[in-house]
C-alpha cells in the first residue's frame, strides 16, 4: 500500500487486508471517510444524516473482533446507505419532506445482513425523493453535486451513495434499481454498481417505488468488491415474497476467469440510439477491449427496445401511486401535501393509467409489451452470454437542464429501463472519460440468475483498463 | 390524450391548486401522448407479465412471531389517544 494513500481511498479488499494485518484499525479508517465527508459534504450534499458517534462505536466494536481474529466478511468497514433503507432508531427520510421525522423500529433485512457482516454504518445518503428521478435533482433536501465536476449532476435516483463512493467517503453504499438508479450514478461517477436479478436481495424495509420491478444492489470501487457485497446482501427473506432460491455460485472463481471465447452481443437497437458521438466512440473501444481479451462479439436485436420507456412509464407510476397511497400522515409520516412535484406527477399518472376506463388500454397493455421485452432477452440469451451497452445516451448534463422537462429526464433512462422490465441483472463498470473528463459506463446484461458470469466479465475488463484508479480531483 | 387533473387528484387524495393543475395537465399530457406509441405493439394472444422470475403461491405457516410493542407502533405518530392510532371520523351522520 502507498503510504501517500489515504485510507479512505482504499478497496474494501484492501481495506480487509490492512485490518487484518494491524496496518490500521477500524475506528482509523472510519475517521479518515469522515474527514472526507467534513471536508466535501458542504459542496457535494451527498449525505443527508451523518451518523459519526454510532459508525466511531462500531469500529470500535469491529476492531475488538478483529483482534479476537473474527473473519466477518465485511468487518470494520464504512459503508453509506441510500436513505431509503430503514435503519432502527436512525432517521429514514426517503429525501422527502414526508419522512422528514420519521424513525424506523426496525431494520431492512438489508441492513440487518450487513450489520451481521460487520459494517460501519457511516451515514444515510441523498436521492431523488422516494427514488423519483434520474439526475439527483428531485431531493427536499437539496440536489447531489458531481464530484467530477460539480456543475453537472451526479444521476439518480441513488446520486448520494454513487456520490459517497467515488469521493471516498466510504467504501460501498447501498442503492436500488426501479429504472436505473443504481447503473445511471455509477456511470456518471466511475463506480462499480450491481442492479441484481430481481428477487435476488429483499426489498424487506426499503422504502418501496415499484414493488414489480424494484431491486436492491450497490455501489463499489471494484467488481471483486462488488461481488463480496452482495454475497452478503443476497439470498431467500421470509419477509419478502419475491425473493428466489439461493443458487449454487462461486465468486471467487468467477474473478479468477478470463473472458476467452466469451459471447458478448451488442444490440443493434440500442445503438441506433440517439447517443452523443463521444459516448459511441467510447464505446467502440471498450468494445476494442473485450475483442481483445478474447471474447467473440456479435451484433443481436432486442426489437421491442423503443417500446421500453413507454411500458415503463405506466407500470412504474401505476405501482408507485399503490406504493405512496399509504402515506396519509396518520401512523407516521407526514399530510400529502408534502409531496415533492415529481412523487405527484407519477402518483396522478399511475391513478390515471390505473383508473376505471383506462386499466386495459394502459396498464394491461404495458404489462403484455412486457412479455416481450422479457421474450426480445430470452432469445437472444440462447446464444450469447452477455450483452453489453453504453448506461447513458449522454455524459452527466448540467443541473437544471432538464428540471422543467419531465418527460426528457425520463428518456436519460432509455438505455436502462429494459432490464427492470426483464428483471434480468445488470453490472455497470467504468469505461473511460470524455475528452472534458466525466465518466463513462458500460453496462454487463445477463440472464436471469447470472451475477457470476456479470462479475466474470466485470472484473476482467477492469483489470485490463483500470479507470475506477482515477480519482475526481475534489 | 388529455387528462382530467383535479378529477385524478381527488382520487389519489392530493391537493393542487389553479397554478400547479395547469402545470401537470401540459406535462401529463405530454407523457401520455408518448406512452399512447405502446398501441403500434401488436399484442394480440400475449399474456401479460406481473411476476418476472415466475415464483407461484409463496407460502409460509401461520405462527405467531415476536413484533413491535404498540408504544413501538405508536412512536411515530403525531396523534394518539389511549394507546390507540387518533383518526377522523369515517362514517358520517
Amino acid at each position: 500500500m502507498n503510504k501517500k494513500t489515504k485510507l479512505s481511498q482504499l478497496t474494501i479488499k484492501e481495506a480487509k487486508e490492512g485490518l487484518r494485518d494491524k496496518m490500521f484499525s477500524s475506528v482509523e479508517l472510519t475517521q479518515s471517510c469522515l474527514e472526507q465527508i467534513k471536508k466535501h459534504n458542504s459542496s457535494l450534499n451527498a449525505f443527508i444524516t451523518i451518523t459519526e458517534k454510532e459508525a466511531l462505536e462500531s469500529a470500535a466494536k469491529a476492531d475488538k473482533l478483529i483482534s479476537e481474529k473474527s473473519d466477518l466478511p465485511l468487518l470494520g468497514i464504512p459503508i453509506a446507505l441510500k436513505d431509503l433503507f430503514s435503519t432502527k432508531g436512525i432517521r429514514t427520510t426517503a429525501a422527502s419532506n414526508i419522512l422528514k421525522d420519521y424513525i424506523p423500529q426496525y431494520d431492512a433485512t438489508v441492513v440487518s445482513k450487513l450489520k451481521d457482516a460487520g459494517v460501519v454504518i457511516i451515514g444515510k445518503t441523498n436521492l431523488d425523493a422516494w427514488a423519483h428521478g434520474s439526475s439527483g435533482e428531485n431531493s427536499d433536501f437539496g440536489p447531489t453535486m458531481n464530484p467530477w465536476n460539480i456543475e453537472r449532476v451526479p444521476g439518480g435516483s441513488s446520486s448520494g451513495s454513487a456520490v459517497s463512493v467515488a469521493s471516498d467517503m466510504c467504501l460501498a453504499a447501498t442503492g436500488t434499481d426501479t429504472g436505473g438508479s443504481i447503473r445511471l450514478p455509477a456511470s456518471f461517477n466511475n463506480v462499480v454498481g450491481l442492479k441484481p436479478t430481481y428477487g435476488r436481495v429483499s426489498r424487506y424495509g426499503v422504502i418501496a417505488m415499484a414493488s414489480s420491478v424494484d431491486s436492491i444492489g450497490h455501489f463499489t470501487k471494484t467488481v471483486e468488491d462488488c461481488a463480496t457485497f452482495f454475497n452478503v446482501t443476497k439470498g431467500k427473506d421470509t419477509f419478502d415474497a419475491t425473493t428466489l432460491p439461493d443458487v449454487k455460485e462461486n465468486f471467487d472463481d468467477a474473478l479468477n476467469k478470463n473472458v476467452s471465447g466469451i459471447k458478448i452481443g451488442i444490440p443493434k437497437e440500442f445503438v441506433s440510439t440517439e447517443l452523443e458521438p463521444e459516448i459511441k466512440v467510447k464505446f467502440e473501444e471498450a468494445i476494442k477491449v473485450f475483442e481483445n481479451l478474447g471474447a467473440e462479439i456479435s451484433e443481436i436485436s432486442l426489437p421491442h427496445t423503443k417500446y421500453g420507456i413507454a411500458a415503463y412509464y405506466i407500470i412504474q407510476p401505476s405501482e408507485v401511486s399503490s406504493n405512496l397511497g399509504r402515506y396519509d400522515g396518520i401512523r407516521y409520516g407526514s399530510a400529502r401535501q408534502n409531496f415533492g412535484d415529481e412523487a405527484k406527477r407519477r402518483i396522478m399518472l399511475g391513478t390515471f393509467t390505473l383508473s376505471s376506463g383506462y386499466y386495459d388500454a394502459y396498464y394491461k397493455k404495458a404489462m403484455k409489451v412486457r412479455t416481450l421485452i422479457k421474450e426480445d432477452f430470452d432469445y437472444a440469451f440462447e446464444k450469447i452470454d452477455a450483452i453489453i451497452s453504453p448506461v447513458s445516451p449522454t455524459f452527466p448534463w448540467k443541473l437544471g437542464e432538464k428540471t422543467n422537462d419531465p418527460l426528457g429526464m425520463y428518456l436519460s433512462d432509455v438505455l436502462a429501463v429494459t432490464v427492470n422490465i426483464a428483471g434480468i441483472p445488470s453490472l455497470s463498470v467504468p469505461a473511460g472519460f470524455s475528452k472534458n473528463n466525466l465518466p463513462f459506463g458500460i453496462q454487463i446484461m445477463g440472464k436471469q440468475l447470472s451475477e457470476n458470469m456479470l462479475f466474470r466479465i466485470g472484473n476482467a475488463f477492469e483489470k485490463e483498463t483500470n479507470f475506477y484508479k482515477q480519482k475526481p480531483n475534489l | 390524450m388529455k387528462i382530467d387533473v383535479p378529477h385524478v387528484a381527488k382520487l389519489a387524495n392530493l391537493r393542487l391548486n389553479e397554478k400547479e393543475t395547469i402545470k401537470f395537465e401540459k406535462q401529463l399530457s405530454e407523457i401520455l401522448n408518448y406512452v399512447d406509441k405502446l398501441k403500434e405493439v401488436d399484442t394480440t394472444n400475449i399474456e401479460t407479465t406481473s411476476q418476472v422470475t415466475g415464483l407461484e403461491n409463496i407460502l409460509r405457516k401461520d405462527e405467531v412471531k415476536p413484533s413491535l410493542s404498540q408504544s413501538e407502533a405508536l412512536s411515530n405518530t403525531k396523534s394518539q389517544h389511549n394507546g390507540f392510532f387518533k383518526v377522523k371520523a369515517v362514517l358520517g351522520q
